[in-house]
């Protein structure tokens, strides 16, 4: 039996994962990560267009700060969001994205003097000011007021990633490559580390930790079409799960990406439309300004996914054997930009499609793209209900997203998450109540529980296959539980998703009986995991009566803050059940920092909050004193909704800007 | 979409071995797919195995060309495996795992273990005077055209190819390659990494380093991002024998 102790655990290698194992060795703490491969191989890499920090450096972003950001994603998350938790985040972003330059990431910097862009299909010239000359500059994005997406070319994520990791070597990290959590230990309310089974060679080692975090993406790959990396399947979140003790928040909440290419749901970037590209139905017709006059193309992406499904409905779409589609046209960027600024969509034009994007329109459609669900945690990043268990990323609710997430706030997230966990975390590691406290005899059961799954999945008779439980899971997602929703397929998606569970009790791996590296074993293990989350998913999205952000129920198409300005948390308390528990966590109105209010798309539907009217005039009241005084909009802030004291001591200071703090 | 034609039916031979089965030896086995419009090798394996052989091994993580996972011989040359469309090759197809890394299972490799040790070697990361740097103020300006620059060779995606290809490599083992060389290169045109020109002869001023090239630069051909391995390979020789010379 191998038994592995460690400080600070953490299940995945991407950009929100390796931030924490950095933060916690500056602290002293011994750190080991667990991947599925090789860090610099994570979906972080294949993040394009940015990341948001209201840097205001470049032109089109002057007069951009913290608080232009806060609202934006407050806004974006159609007020799902945690505000205490959006404000920690935007004050840190800017701090994540100086940090990572200082670490090698060769962001893209401002030129000063005249350049030209498309903004709105019309050619207008920028004049960068001479002392922004090698800041960091930013592109435009959807649902933002301001360009804030900073960018390297359209491989940010890699970049990211790529200097993310090597700052990992520099501080020694231990990285234990392909070795997959397949359970988390838990005993007396605290969760002591993982069950790992190595993909190599099929070796089954214990990780005993005094902190667990699970950095491990999000779940797009229950459904069939997904511009996520094949690795990204929930078992983080089914991790959490099957503690019977963590929850999960929002699992509902599922983001569609407006442009990923036609059929195989590749991305191309969101950079594509900020650039100023533009969407073209069957007849080569912009048909976004009829639908959103305001934003067009740039509305927020649940917007624009959504407007191009119905265009699609009314028969305008273009029909394609892989059904119908509409068009991407980056055509009037011009070569050269496309060359410098958009060269891994060019690239996967060229690979995938076989077309070069500067001349010809590049087929498009909506596809899952983001989990804005998933571990519920505290703004500390540690779960709610499970002492010891983390998590951020896109694996975590802490909740910076609500129902909706804009461009952009992804991989700034993964960074200022792991910044600031990886805080807490040294802060509980260096008290002592860290110490551990559990029995060898709980450790050898939990190894002996995971090996006996396992010899059963592979010694089963006349069972069930894998690959038919996994597609139809993934068919019944996309067709049942997609952009538009509505009860009757929802209530059938719950009920086959709960039949397809009760089948894969009975999974048996076919032929391939190898105890080492065998694709069909993790195809099966994975598949029991994935059809649980695939169950909060479709669950949360029936009982959800409203429509909020990605959420739209065609049955209920308002937004319901009276019944519904809630979470909703699931989880699995007791193993043999058959469908996850549901209870729900209220949204305070009477703290918020920005009340509810219309987020500006379509028509005002919402059903208020009783007490959103009192807010907001307290809100307004006290901006108008403030501001009668002289306060500053720190001042003003800290009023309406005070975060700081939240925030590890390091990263309290205010952020400087040009013409700002200096 | 291109017009409805009778597909093709691809022979795929797959070089196999599982080096956990000690029955096992190396050897070719053959699967036949039909072809379909756009199909890629990341469509055909995961069809070989969904259908004919759910054991065959093989690693995919972005399928979008961006990751690097998916490196293996395509008809005997080093490739991306997810970008390379069936409707560019012959009907008979041979695929066989990256040599010279350790291998998993059929075309699953480990090359995690080599670029690991590679960075740790090189000390791939920014070397900053200052020890503790103070983020909330304006972040260090850079030239415009110099960061383009340096994502240029950050765009490397550690997928093995040039090592693959690399004829050096082949004899001497512990030559760090194109991938090394470049990753060099990209620090050494950092401004934010202060290592001196003396401190980089000392990392690759031998024939483990830029020295052992033997300039056949398969690196270059066989690169799947397209980096200018050769031109930088030849920038590196020029700069360490200034150095050289120097001292």
């Amino acid at each position: 039996m191998k038994i592995i102790y460690t400080d600070v655990l953490i299940i995945g290698g991407g950009l929100a994962g390796l931030r924490v194992a950095t933060g916690v060795k500056e602290r002293g703490h011994d750190a080991i990560i667990l991947t599925l491969v090789p860090p610099k191989r994570s979906h972080s890499a294949a993040a394009q267009g940015g990341m948001q920090a209201s840097l205001a450096n470049s032109k089109m972003g002057e007069g951009d700060n913290e608080d232009v950001h806060f609202g934006d994603t407050i806004r974006g998350s159609d007020w799902g969001a945690d505000q205490e938790v959006a404000r920690m985040f935007v004050h840190c972003a800017p701090k994540a994205i100086r940090e990572l330059a200082a670490w090698g990431v060769p962001w893209s910097r401002v030129q000063k003097g005249d350049r030209t862009a498309i903004i709105n299909a019309q050619k207008v010239t920028i004049t960068e000011k001479e002392e922004a000359h090698g800041l960091i500059t930013a592109r435009d994005f959807g649902g933002t007021k301001k360009w804030r997406t900073c960018y390297t070319s359209d491989g940010t994520g890699h970049s990211m990633l790529y200097a993310m990791d090597n700052k990992a070597h520099e501080k020694e990290v231990e990285i234990h490559e392909r070795m997959e959590a397949i359970s988390l230990i838990t005993d007396n309310g605290r969760c002591y580390g993982t069950v790992a089974r190595n993909l190599m060679t099929g070796e089954l080692v214990a990780y005993v930790s005094k902190t667990t975090t699970v950095a491990t993406g999000g779940y797009g790959r229950i459904y069939s079409v997904s511009t996520n990396a094949i690795i990204c399947q929930g078992i983080g979140q089914a991790l959490a799960l099957e503690t019977g003790i963590a929850t999960l928040g929002n699992m509902e909440a599922i983001q569609f990406h407006p442009t990923a290419i036609v059929p195989v749901g590749i991305l191309t970037t969101e950079g594509c439309r900020g650039d100023g590209g533009l969407l073209l139905d069957k007849d080569g017709y912009r048909f976004m300004p009829d639908y959103e006059p305001d934003k067009k193309e740039l509305a927020s992406r649940d917007v624009v996914s959504r407007r191009m499904t119905e265009h699609i409905r009314k028969g305008k779409g273009v029909k394609s054997r892989y059904g119908d589609h509409l068009w991407l046209d980056i055509t009037n960027l011009g070569r050269e930009h496309i060359e410098k600024n958009l060269r891994e969509v060019k690239e996967i034009c060229e690979n995938f499609l076989g077309i070069d994007p500067a001349v010809s329109w590049i087929p498009v459609r909506p596809t899952q793209h983001y989990s804005m669900g998933g571990i519920r945690t505290k703004y500390t990043g540690e779960s709610q209900t499970l002492k010891g268990l983390y998590s951020c990323g896109e694996a975590a609710c802490w909740d910076l997203h609500g129902f909706n997430r804009l461009g952009g706030n992804s991989v700034s997230e993964t960074v200022v998450a792991g910044m600031l966990v990886a805080e807490y975390i040294s802060n509980f590691c260096d008290s002592p109540e860290s110490s551990m406290q559990i029995h060898s005899s709980k450790i050898e059961s939990a190894l002996k529980c995971e090996k006996n799954k396992l010899e059963a999945l592979l010694t089963k008779e006349n069972g069930e296959d894998t690959y038919v439980l996994r597609r139809r899971m993934e068919e019944i997602m996309m067709d049942k539980v997609g952009i538009f929703r509505n009860e009757k397929d929802l209530q059938e998606a719950v009920d086959e998703l709960e039949e397809l569970l009760k089948r894969s009790k009975n999974i048996e791996v076919f032929r391939s009986k190898s105890r080492a590296a065998n694709p069909a074993l993790v195809n099966a293990y994975r598949t029991q995991k994935m059809l649980k989350v695939a169950l909060t998913v479709a669950y949360g999205a029936l009982l959800r009566q409203e429509s909020r952000g990605a959420h739209s129920r065609e049955d209920f198409p308002a937004r319901d803050d009276e019944n519904w300005l809630k979470r909703t948390i699931t989880s699995w308390p007791d193993a043999n059940q058959t469908m996850p528990s549901v209870s729900y966590e209220e949204i305070p109105v009477a703290t918020m920092e920005l009340p509810p209010g219309f987020r500006g798309y379509g028509q005002d539907l919402t059903k208020h909050h009783h007490e959103t009217k009192m807010r907001l005039s307290t809100v307004e009241a006290v901006q108008k004193r403030l501001e009668e005084e002289g306060a500053s909009r720190f001042e003003i802030q800290n009023a309406l909704m005070p975060y700081l004291d939240k925030l590890p001591k390091k990263y309290r200071q205010i952020n400087e800007r040009l013409g700002e703090n200096i | 979409m291109s017009e409805e034609k009778s597909p093709r039916t691809l022979k795929i031979d797959v070089l196999r071995y599982d080096p956990n089965d000690k029955n096992d030896f190396p050897h070719i086995e053959r699967f036949e797919v039909l072809e379909a419009d756009g199909m890629t090798l990341y469509i055909v394996l995961n069809e070989i195995r969904e259908h004919l052989d759910n054991s065959l091994m093989f690693d995919f993580v972005c399928r979008a060309g961006i990751c690097g996972s998916c490196s293996m011989l395509v008809n005997g040359r080093p490739t991306l495996a997810c970008s390379t469309l069936t409707s560019k090759l012959d009907a008979h197809i041979t695929l066989a795992p990256l040599p010279l890394f350790k291998l998993i299972k059929d075309l699953s490799i480990y090359t995690g273990e080599w670029m690991r040790y590679l960075n740790e070697h090189l000390e791939t990361w920014i070397h900053a005077k200052e020890e503790v740097l103070n983020f909330d103020k304006l972040e260090e300006r850079m030239d415009p055209a110099l960061a383009d620059e340096i994502y240029e060779l950050d765009r490397c995606v550690e997928c093995g190819c040039c090592v693959a290809g690399c004829g050096t490599i082949q004899m001497k083992p512990s030559f760090v390659g194109a991938v090394g060389l470049n990753k060099v290169a990209r620090y050494h045109l950092d401004p934010r990494d202060k290592r001196s020109d003396e401190e980089y002869y000392e990392l690759i001023g031998d024939e483990n380093g830029v020295f052992g090239c033997m300039t056949l630069l398969g690196c270059e051909d066989v690169c799947p991002k397209d980096l200018p391995l050769q031109s930088k390979i030849a920038y590196l020789r020029r700069m360490m024998m200034k150095t050289a010379l120097k001292n």
